[in-house]
This record gives C-alpha cells, sequence and structure tokens, in this order.
C-alpha cells in the first residue's frame, strides 16, 4: 500500500468529506466503500464490535440453564434462543469487517481482556426464572436501544440491526412468558420470578449507558446519526413500557422511587449506581473473569476443528488443480 | 489515508483482505421462495465452499428464510467505484421518456 500520509488532506478527501457531510446532512446511508471521517470509521468499529462481542458473552448466562431447563419445550426454546445470540454476534462481527477490522483482532481482543462488552453479561444467572428476567429485562431494553440503531447511517450496521430486532421479539416473548408461568405458580415459584426481577432491574436499566450529561461520546454519534436518541430518553422510553408490564405479571419492580413526574412528563426513578456500572464495564463485575475464561477456552478447544477444516480446503483445492492439470 | 488506498485494499463489501491462514470470506444470497431472485442475505467466513453453504444455512436461514442458497468468495466480485456515482451512472438522467410516467398525452385512455 503506498501511502501519500505526508499530505494530510488530499483533493480526495475534501471531495470524500463534502460528499460524506452531504449524505449525513440528507439521512443517507453511508456503504463500506464510501469514503469517511477516520474518527466516524473508528466510533463505529468500537461500538459495532462491542456489540458483536455483547452478543457472544451474552450466550453465556443463559446456556448455564440449558441443561436445567424444566422441560424439552424449554430447553428446545432456550438452545434456539442462545443459537440466535451466536448469530447476532456473527452479523455484527461481519458488519464491523466491513469498516477494515479483522475478525481475528476481534476476538483476540476479546479474549485477551482489551475489548468491553455490555456489562450486564458479568451477572450471575441464579435460579431458572434469571432466563426469564433477562428475556423480559435485558433483551427487553436491549430491542429499545436496537431499534433505532436499525437506521443507523452505517448501512451494514443497519442491515445487521434490521435482522436482530425481528429476532429479538421472540427473545422478550419468551422470557416474558417464563416469568408469566412461574408467577402463576406456586407461592415459591412466584417468588423466585420476584426475586429475578429484583436482581436484573438495576443492571438492565443501565444498559442504555451512563446519564446524558456524563455520555461525552453521544453527542458526536447523534450527530453522525449512529445514534437516534440520547441514553436518558431510551431508558425513559423502556421504563414506561416495563411499569405496565410488570402489572400483567403480577409482581413489582423493586424501586420505591419508581413514579411519573406530570410536570417534566419523565419517570422517576431510583439512582442508578454507575460506581459500580464502571467497575464492572472495567472487569470487576462477579462474572467477568468466569465469561472471559470460558470464552478463550471454547476458542482454543476449537483450534484443532478450524486448522482442520482449512487444511482439508487447502488439500482438496490442491487436487483439484492436479486434476485439472493431468486433463490440459 | 487517501480514499484511492482504501479503496484498493478492500473487496467489495469493503472488508480488508484476509491473511492466508485465516477463513476466507464468502458472501451469501438467499432465495426466500421458488420464483424470486436470490438476494444479498450477508457474509460469513468458511474454509470452503461446503462448509460456506452449511454455514449459510445455519447462519442466515433459521427461520425458514429461503429455499436455496448461494455463496460466493467475497474476493471473486468485481464492484464498481462508489466514486463514479455520477459520471457511471449519470446516462439515464435527463432521458424520462424511457419511463411510461413521460407520456402523458394518452391519460384518460383506457387500457393503455
Amino acid at each position: 500500500m503506498s501511502t501519500t500520509a505526508a499530505t494530510p488532506s488530499t483533493v480526495a478527501d475534501d471531495e470524500g468529506r463534502a460528499a460524506f457531510d452531504a449524505l449525513i446532512a440528507a439521512d443517507g446511508r453511508i456503504e463500506p466503500r464510501d469514503w469517511m471521517p477516520e474518527d466516524y470509521r473508528k466510533t463505529l468499529i468500537r461500538q459495532v464490535s462491542q456489540h458483536a462481542h455483547s452478543e457472544i458473552i451474552g450466550m453465556q448466562p443463559e446456556a448455564n440453564w440449558i441443561t436445567r431447563a424444566p422441560s424439552l419445550k424449554r430447553k428446545a426454546i432456550l438452545m434456539a434462543k442462545v443459537q440466535d445470540e451466536a448469530g447476532h454476534g456473527l452479523y455484527l462481527y461481519s458488519a464491523a469487517e466491513t469498516l477494515g477490522a479483522t475478525r481475528d483482532e476481534m476476538v483476540e481482543a476479546l479474549i485477551e481482556g482489551k475489548a468491553k462488552y455490555s456489562s450486564i453479561f458479568n451477572y450471575p444467572t441464579r435460579s431458572w426464572a434469571d432466563v426469564g428476567a433477562i428475556g423480559w429485562l435485558v433483551d427487553g431494553a436491549a430491542i429499545a436501544n436496537q431499534v433505532p440503531l436499525c437506521r443507523a447511517s452505517y448501512a451494514p450496521y443497519g442491515r445487521a440491526m434490521v435482522r436482530i430486532c425481528k429476532e429479538e421479539s421472540f427473545h422478550q416473548r419468551q422470557g416474558f412468558e417464563i416469568l408469566l408461568t412461574l408467577a402463576n405458580g406456586t407461592p415459591e415459584q412466584k417468588a423466585m420470578a420476584q426475586d429475578a426481577v429484583n436482581r436484573f432491574y438495576a443492571p438492565a436499566l443501565m444498559m442504555f449507558g451512563p446519564p446524558d450529561d456524563a455520555s461525552p461520546n453521544s453527542k458526536q454519534s447523534m450527530a453522525w446519526h449512529i445514534k437516534r436518541f440520547s441514553n436518558d430518553d431510551l431508558r425513559q422510553r423502556f421504563v414506561g413500557m416495563i411499569v405496565e408490564q410488570v402489572k400483567v405479571l403480577g409482581l413489582t419492580l423493586p424501586d420505591p422511587e419508581l413514579r411519573y413526574d406530570e410536570e417534566t412528563k419523565q419517570w422517576i426513578h431510583q439512582e442508578l449506581d454507575w460506581v459500580e456500572f464502571m467497575d464492572v464495564i472495567k472487569g470487576k463485575g462477579p462474572c467477568n473473569a468466569q465469561r472471559l475464561e470460558r470464552r478463550r477456552v471454547a476458542h482454543e478447544d476449537g483450534a484443532w476443528v478450524r486448522e482442520a477444516a482449512a487444511e482439508y480446503a487447502r488439500k482438496q483445492q490442491l487436487k483439484l488443480a492436479e486434476a485439472s492439470g493431468k486433463a490440459a | 489515508m487517501g480514499a484511492e488506498n482504501q479503496i484498493n485494499d478492500t473487496n467489495a463489501t469493503g472488508a480488508l483482505q484476509e491473511d492466508k491462514h485465516a477463513w476466507p470470506l464468502w458472501e451469501v444470497f438467499v432465495r426466500s421462495s421458488r420464483g424470486l431472485s436470490h438476494v444479498h442475505a450477508g457474509s460469513l467466513h468458511a474454509p470452503d465452499a461446503d462448509m460456506a453453504v452449511r454455514n449459510a444455512r445455519d447462519l442466515y436461514t433459521r427461520r425458514n428464510e429461503g429455499v436455496s442458497l448461494w455463496v460466493v468468495l467475497s474476493d471473486n466480485i468485481i464492484a464498481s467505484d462508489p466514486r463514479d456515482k455520477e459520471s457511471f451512472f449519470e446516462s439515464p438522467k435527463g432521458k424520462d421518456y424511457r419511463h411510461a410516467t413521460y407520456y402523458t398525452a394518452s391519460e384518460g385512455v383506457k387500457h393503455l
């Protein structure tokens, strides 16, 4: 690759920037081979790869219950859901690759603990009801976050999100159904459902990220039309939805301060523990080490399969080349 | 880095060329039902064509999205240059007479 780095801004750059700015201003979409500012590219690689990592790590808390699902039906559903999460991770890794990141780089960054992923997956799943709470609250928050991302200015990211959002609604409904079944079961089952909601409520609200005044990158992401709504706006919308849904479950949200303020038209909820949030993101959550170790072992255990498949493909190609050589 | 460098080092979907040991990138096309064309669904990594088709089935048709799959090595796709937008695609512009809506004299005439 010949670089002309000595001249920081070329004519092609200027033209590219003008075309990029015009597309963003017209709420258009940026495709992989279009010119884009380096910061836009970097921001997207970071966001899309973190999103992919979250899907991949997100398989673990639920996979924890596959062998202990209470019925064959629930087990089949849970396996399908965990398989979907793997698929979502792969759609997103592909989207990040169109920006110039390589799959190997991203996988390595995750395993080596250099990459971030959603803090929610570092909380343990202690009971079967947690699988329900994850579907209802965690996938619910993810949907609230992801639906606007379908219109992200970077087209491959938006296309991946469209595919993902279609599949997520099944995830949320199956979680809700698990909780509803438990809530209508024995007093012990209902208590188990309530306990799961109690533990996942605050971490789910934190999934939208820090409050707007403490989220420095949000503004630029919104200007670039990657993000469409602020963290607090999305959190508000989510709280408004689950306040109604929890009534159908016959459970309660563990938040004594929760109320709707008519004057500001805002949901007032308890103060979230942002110190805990940052700690969990930085690796000090209850399950961070366990999650990364599991991912590392799975990756290393699979190495021989990847190598064997690559070697088989190489030999098949050699055979093909030899056969066509003889024929000629 | 200039736009030209970025374009020369990437394939049609923008991904960087892979190193020799990694599984190559494939583009996946799905025919959603008989009678329709295959449509680009996304991409994936696989060691060879057979595995690419199998992986594509698992990744892109988990919910009956397709009745037929095509996979093609991403590197084998030849794409037009995105910077050609104007010069390359400009000729149909100003040729409205290629569209039926150009002809208004027949408005109100039945079956025309």
